[in-house]
């Protein structure tokens, strides 16, 4: 059942991201930008944590956690070392992910060439 | 006036096209010269498979118009990449003087027109043209790299992987090159870089209307009539834009960009790129010239002038279409 929900609601929100790019004229990464501050939004405003304790997976996974984990990040840092935790919190919280990024993007640049898509 | 006639009707004397798998594919596919297993032809990069595309092509053309390197007067060439790179570093690796043109995929009848003027006037002999696109250059130029893997929308069309070259020349048997009409840019404020046959058709017609105004033909005194690769959506525009105007298009109307792939090929609009115009001329439309199903034909590509720095800062498209006649023409 937890997987079927997962599978949803992760579905739901790409969904909506096909169809602002089959429907508008928001180029692909103002679209990850606007979902990504969705989460940030919503992890502002304190609803992200029940909804991610639902759907898990299907809204961790999507940009939207990456913008929820920024802002959680900050709430805390702020909490517990005070002001400059805005500046610092959401990178620190997002360090695993960024640096995991970087680390990959490099391994796989080196194993791989790019091709033209079929 | 804007049509000029060329009164000593130079000769197209060697064409050659070369093309990516996928173009190879396409309903066309017969009919190029070469096509290639791999769009990066055994180079390192996209960029360099591009550069020694339009060399082969160059090279094969010269020896099908039956001349050596050294008879070429002049190389006439452009393409899609900055600083159009991929002609300019091609013409390192040939010994003949090189004038770069920039006309996005009007390119092929821009470097063709001014080479025919050229042979017309009798300043030059032999004269070879070229142009070229290639889907993964022309990606990173003007979309997201490859390695982004990002999402087409459905207007837009895909660039074409492909290069086609000729030969003009004073003396020689083959089709003739008989009339220019040079186009203006037209700019009708579309700014959506993926829907590019929108902002290119209104300067296709306006180019058409002038070359049909000039000569006092009508459509129907051409066997074919080609736009380069306003796709499926702005070939539509055009035919409506142009009846509107009072022109019928019939049915020896055709854009090469629409039925550049073979449906089915997740191409979107079509086709798009200087190498659609230009593969397709070389290859298909010489064919039926040389052996007179074709007596006359209008070939007008069609360019969309824009940079990615000029749409990031919100400008629109402004487009340009330069049309000529090429006839099968008599022996010499």
């Amino acid at each position: 059942m937890t997987y079927l929900w997962v599978f949803l609601i992760g579905g739901v929100i790409c969904a909506i991201g096909q169809l602002l790019i089959i429907t508008t004229k928001i180029t692909s990464s103002r679209i990850l930008v606007l979902f990504e501050l969705v989460g940030l939004l919503l992890a502002a405003i304190g609803i992200y944590e029940p909804i991610s304790a639902f759907a898990k997976a299907g809204i961790n996974v999507p940009i939207v956690g990456f913008g929820a984990s920024l802002a959680t990040g900050a709430i805390n840092a702020v909490k517990s070392s005070g002001f400059l935790g805005i500046f610092t919190g959401g990178l620190m919280a997002t360090a695993g992910g960024i640096a995991a990024a970087v680390g990959f993007a490099f391994l796989f640049g080196l194993i791989f060439s790019s091709h033209t898509k079929k | 006036m804007r049509t000029i006639y060329l009164k000593n009707k130079p000769r197209i004397i060697g064409a050659y096209s070369i093309v990516g798998p996928k173009e190879g594919r396409g309903p066309f596919g017969k009919y190029f010269d070469y096509v290639m297993d791999h769009d990066k032809f055994g180079e390192k990069t996209f960029e360099k498979a591009e550069r020694k595309m339009i060399e082969h092509a160059i090279s094969h053309s010269i020896k099908k118009a039956g001349l050596k390197k050294e008879d070429i007067d002049l190389m006439l060439s452009g393409d899609l990449l900055n600083q159009i790179i991929s002609s300019s570093y091609a013409a390192r690796s040939f010994n003949f003087p090189y004038l770069g043109l920039f006309g996005a995929c009007s390119t092929m009848a821009e470097t063709m027109a001014v080479g025919s003027l050229l042979v017309d006037g009798c300043y030059l002999n032999n004269v070879v043209c070229s142009t070229s696109s290639h889907f993964s250059t022309a990606e990173r130029q003007f979309r997201f790299p490859l390695e982004l893997g990002n999402q087409r929308v459905p207007t837009s069309q895909w660039t074409a992987t492909a290069c086609g070259s000729c030969v003009i020349s004073k003396s020689g048997n083959g089709p003739c090159v008989t009339a220019i009409t040079f186009g203006r840019v037209i700019d009708f404020g579309v700014n959506d870089v993926n829907n590019m046959g929108a902002a290119m058709a209104p300067s296709a017609m306006d180019t058409l209307i002038s070359h049909f105004e000039d000569t006092k033909r009508k459509p129907t005194d051409y066997d074919l009539i080609a736009t380069g690769d306003l796709g499926k959506l702005g070939s539509e525009i055009l035919i409506d834009l142009l009846e509107d105007k009072g022109l019928k298009l019939g049915p020896n109307y055709t854009d090469f960009g629409h039925v550049y792939f073979s449906r089915g090929e997740d191409t979107m609009c079509g086709a798009s790129g200087c190498g659609v115009s230009a593969s397709v001329f070389n290859s298909f439309v010489m064919r039926k010239l040389l052996n007179k199903e074709y007596k006359r034909v209008l070939f007008v590509p069609t360019g969309a002038l824009m940079s990615t720095t000029a749409s990031q800062q919100g400008e629109s498209i402004p487009g340009v279409s330069h049309a000529i006649v090429v006839e099968s023409g008599d022996e010499k």
